[in-house]
This record gives structure tokens, C-alpha cells and sequence, in this order.
């Protein structure tokens, strides 16, 4: 009994801890749980009884369908615009000494301190006032991009901040052109950090909710149809889809990593140089 | 003379978007929330009655959204040290699929995380029942109630704490500790004079990234609260999209983003520059 207890006090950080992690996970737990569930009203907020129908009909409801293809058209956009001009700024920041680098920095910095409430308000009214936007797919793109950028340009930028430049130096000591060495020594040793920052961009928009409320006019991209679904009752087709989205943004996370490892092995050119930690690219970027 | 015009080339593109859809619609948003008139025909008049009206009709619900925001805040610090402790020195191998478990509820989106608390939460769950038997809910309810709320405000944003913290753990020079432990300190003095005050940049910018989120938040106290736990996003949210009283709503949108600013750059004031710092360095 007394060593019962003295284990406990040992490992008593570790024993939150781990409760911490199982609180995190429960929901993703309820949500696949009840995309099973056969529920008798419309709410599938109580267990009734355990069918795989849902999952068969996962894309059976139209407008969801619709919703989800709206949500990946415009994350996909949004991804590949906010990550190429998001690298492009990463670079001048780290590469270049220049007037208004500070403020550069500081307009980076201020729209991930923003609350994402005032950022849709304020591009709604930017548009009610200027009156040349029709609210829709349009605005979206630029609302998703906009609060993207940001992200792309830290994670990138900190990927940039680890680079060994002797490398692009020897590039150009073997008579590789300005342009030569960017693409076939920069951009393939940076790639890792530009394909994390990608996936947070992706991830970032696809499950944007407050300023695409404020901004898609009638559009209706995934959340806004859960959103606008809750009232009359949520399909238990969207935890399907859900969970669909979780696996594969579970594999491509997982598949990230161990490219990143792989790029790492490659590139470690001085063996005594400690390879990065293999954090999962969306981690080191929410810091 | 390339290399002096080449930043600006590369910054271009980025910076301008940045310029003209987040920096101008806050000026958009400020001359809209001087407007007067009714719906249909706004028109600009420095109309300041715009905030005074809107914090006197809605100061329960200002006051309530800093409550909630500060409690949710309090108790992700509290819930995520442990964690992010346990990742950082606790975990070895383990430490991957710890990580990756923290991020994990990102994958499933936010809308139907909160929903999935409604029925963690419903009168029928076995988790209000254990709190009920523990005298924690009140008649044995606990969805539509302000706990609840700030329930789902602590979970949401609780990665945002869990990563920097984890991040500034990591990076301690574990020879700090052990010479904390050569000189005679006890495990809570090494804990309390090292380990904490070299962690306290993580703690300060996860403070930051949940407590600005929650407090505009609306999705929270829509789908678990009642209409007595509306916070000021709710009140922003309807007054934007339902009542189309965009002068009103541009004023608390404004209020808000002054408010936290204040409040943002009182605790760095006291937290201490360095902390602002430590988040830029990433």
C-alpha cells in the first residue's frame, strides 16, 4: 500500500499529464462513436443503437456533398496563394537586411493576435463600404489566404533560420547560377518547411468558421453547413466525413514526417550536426 | 543595387495583401462604426453615441466574455503544464505520439468538437452524472449553463497552451536543472526557481493564444450555453448577420480589439518584454 502511494507521488505529473492527453481525445472518440450511432430523432445527441448505414451513405446528402467540395476548392486555393506569397516574404525577412523590416514583421505578427471575430467584421465591412465585392467564393478566398499568410511566413521562416548557408555557397563555387543554386539547393532543403506550412494553411482553412461566417454571403463551405445544420439537427453524415477528414489528415501528417526524417538523413552533411526534432510540422508552427 | 530592391520584390506580393485586406477594413471597420442612419442608408457622421449605446446595452456581455476568457485561460494553464512537463521530460519515446495526440483534435473540425461536448455534457451522460454524484452540477445539469461554456472554451483552445509551453521546456538546458539538484535544492525549489521562471515565455505566449481567441469567441456559448451565458461575439455575430445594425456591431468589433490590445500589452508590461520576444524568436 505505502509503495502504491509512494508510486503514485513519483509519477504523479505524469499521471495528469496522461489524463490531460485522454481529456484531448475524448471527443474524437464521441465523434467516431456516434458515427455510428441510428438515432431516432433528427438530434444524434444520445446513443440509441449501432449501424454502419451512415457510413455507407457517407455522400449521400447533396448540399453536404456540396459544402465539402466548396470547402476543398477553397482550401486548396487558399493554400497554394497564401503558401507561395508566404514563402516569398519568409525569405525576404531572413535573407535581407532592409528598411521596414520591423514593420514587416509587425505585420505579420498582429493578425495572429487578432481575435478572428474582428478580422471577419472588419473585411465584412470593408466590403459592405466599398461595395465592389459580391460576398461569396471571392471573398472567402481572399478572407482564407489573408489569415494564412501569417502562419506560412513563421513556420517557413523558422525552417529558414536553421539553413546552412556554406551549402549555397559551395553551389556557387561549382558555377551554379544565382537561380540554379535556389532551385536545386534552397528550395529542396526548405521544402519540408514549406510543405508543414501548407499543411497548416490547408488545415487552417478548411476548418475556418467565425470569418467565413462573416464573409461567404450565401456560399456554404463544411462548418457553415454544420453551423446552419445544428439548429434543425446535424446528419450524422458529417461525423462520418469528419472522421474521413481526420484519417486523412492523419496520413498526411504521418507521411510528412517521415519525408521530413528522410530530407534529413539525406541532407545531413556534417554527421555531428543533430538532426531536428521530428515534430510534426503543424506543432513547431502553432509556436 | 539588386540586392537592395530584391526584399522588397520577394515582401511585395505578401505584404500588400496583408495591407489592403487586413490594416484597411479595420479603418473600414472604424468608419463604419461612426456611422448613423437605419438600415439601407448609413451614412458617415461621427456618430461616437455608436459606443457609448453599444457598452450600455451590452456591458453584462463584455464583462462576461473577459470572465470566461480569463477562467478558460486559467484552466488550459493549469491542465496544460502538466502535459506539455510530461512531453518535454517524461516521455521519451513516447514523446512523438504525445505530441501528436495534442494536435490531434485539430484534424477534426472545431464546429463538431463543440458539438461532440453536447453530448459528452447532455443530462443522460455518464460524465454529468459522476459530476452530479460529486456535487459539481447543480440538479444534474450542466450543458447551458456558463460551466459549460467555459468547459468548451478551456478545450478548444487548449493545444494553443499545451505547444509554446512545451516548446520553451524543451529547449531548457537540462544541466540547469541538475545544478540546481548538485546545489542541495529540493525537487519543487529546482521546479519553482528554474524550471518555471526558464518556462515562463511559453507560458506567456499560451496565455496570449487562448485568451485572445476565447474572448471573441461565439461558437462556445451558441452551441453549450444558454441566451444567459451569451458572450460578445454572440451580440456581434447577430447584430452583423441577423439585425443588419452594422454601426452598432462595428463599435463592439472595435471595443474588443482595443480592449484585448490594452489588456495584451498590460501583461507583457508585467510578464516582461523578453516573453513578447520569445514568441517573435520562433
Amino acid at each position: 500500500m505505502a509503495g502504491a502511494w509512494r508510486w503514485l507521488r513519483e509519477h504523479a505529473v505524469q499521471i495528469v499529464g496522461v489524463l490531460v492527453v485522454l481529456y484531448m481525445l475524448i471527443p474524437i472518440a464521441v465523434i467516431f462513436g456516434f458515427s455510428f450511432n441510428d438515432p431516432t430523432g433528427r438530434f444524434n445527441y444520445t446513443w440509441v443503437g449501432f449501424t454502419t448505414e451512415h457510413w455507407s451513405n457517407a455522400f449521400g446528402i447533396p448540399e453536404l456533398n456540396e459544402a465539402l467540395v466548396t470547402s476543398l476548392k477553397l482550401a486548396i486555393l487558399a493554400t497554394v496563394i497564401s503558401t507561395v506569397i508566404g514563402t516569398l516574404m519568409a525569405l525576404a525577412l531572413v535573407r535581407y537586411n532592409f528598411f521596414g523590416r520591423r514593420a514587416a514583421n509587425f505585420l505579420i505578427v498582429i493578425p495572429m493576435a487578432t481575435p478572428e471575430i474582428v478580422m471577419g467584421s472588419a473585411l465584412l465591412s470593408f466590403f459592405l463600404l466599398i461595395e465592389s465585392f459580391n460576398l461569396g467564393f471571392q471573398t472567402l478566398l481572399i478572407a482564407h489566404v489573408m489569415f494564412c499568410i501569417s502562419f506560412v511566413v513563421v513556420v517557413v521562416r523558422s525552417r529558414l533560420i536553421g539553413f546552412d548557408r556554406n551549402l549555397e555557397e559551395a553551389a556557387k563555387d561549382l558555377g551554379a547560377s544565382p537561380f540554379e543554386t535556389f532551385r536545386l539547393v534552397t528550395l529542396p532543403l526548405i521544402m519540408p518547411g514549406i510543405f508543414g506550412a501548407a499543411m497548416l494553411a490547408f488545415a487552417l482553412s478548411i476548418d475556418d468558421f467565425v470569418i467565413s461566417n462573416f464573409n461567404s454571403g450565401t456560399t456554404v463551405t463544411f462548418p457553415l453547413y454544420i453551423f446552419g445544420a445544428a439548429q434543425r439537427g446535424i446528419p450524422v453524415e458529417v461525423n462520418v466525413i469528419a472522421m474521413i477528414l481526420f484519417f486523412f489528415t492523419c496520413a498526411t501528417m504521418g507521411f510528412a514526417t517521415w519525408q521530413q526524417r528522410r530530407a534529413e538523413k539525406m541532407t545531413s552533411v556534417r554527421p555531428e550536426q543533430e538532426a531536428g526534432a521530428g515534430m510534426p510540422a503543424g506543432a513547431a508552427a502553432a509556436t | 543595387m539588386r540586392r537592395r530592391v530584391a526584399p522588397y520584390f520577394l515582401l511585395g506580393p505578401g505584404a500588400a495583401w496583408l495591407l489592403l485586406f487586413f490594416v484597411v477594413p479595420l479603418y473600414f471597420l472604424a468608419e463604419l462604426s461612426l456611422n448613423s442612419g437605419v438600415f439601407g442608408s448609413y451614412e458617415f457622421s461621427w456618430h461616437w453615441a455608436n459606443y457609448s449605446d453599444a457598452l450600455q446595452l451590452y456591458d453584462t456581455q463584455f464583462v462576461r466574455s473577459f470572465l470566461y476568457a480569463g477562467l478558460a485561460t486559467l484552466f488550459a494553464l493549469l491542465l496544460a503544464y502538466p502535459l506539455a512537463y510530461t512531453i518535454a521530460f517524461k516521455a521519451g519515446r513516447w514523446r512523438n505520439v504525445l505530441l501528436f495526440a495534442v494536435v490531434a483534435p485539430f484534424f477534426t473540425t472545431y464546429l463538431i468538437r463543440t458539438v461532440a461536448w453536447k453530448t459528452i455534457l447532455s443530462d443522460q451522460s455518464p460524465v454529468v452524472k459522476v459530476l452530479d454524484f460529486l456535487g459539481f452540477a447543480p440538479e444534474g445539469h450542466v450543458l447551458a449553463t456558463g460551466g459549460a461554456v467555459i468547459a468548451g472554451l478551456t478545450y478548444n483552445f487548449l493545444p494553443f497552451m499545451v505547444l509554446p509551453i512545451y516548446a520553451s521546456l524543451e529547449r531548457i538546458d537540462e544541466r540547469l536543472i541538475e545544478a540546481g539538484k548538485d546545489l542541495y535544492a529540493s525537487a519543487s525549489q529546482t521546479f519553482f526557481r528554474v524550471t518555471l521562471p526558464l518556462s515562463a515565455p511559453g507560458v506567456v505566449a499560451g496565455t496570449l493564444l487562448t485568451f485572445i481567441p476565447a474572448s471573441g469567441d461565439y461558437v462556445n456559448a451558441q452551441f453549450l450555453g444558454s441566451a444567459n451565458n451569451q458572450m460578445i461575439g454572440n451580440v456581434i455575430q447577430s447584430l452583423y448577420l441577423k439585425q443588419s445594425d452594422y454601426p452598432a456591431a462595428a463599435a463592439l468589433s472595435f471595443v474588443l480589439m482595443a480592449a484585448i490590445l490594452i489588456l495584451v500589452l498590460v501583461y507583457i508590461r508585467f510578464a516582461g518584454s523578453e516573453a513578447l520576444m520569445g514568441e517573435e524568436a520562433v
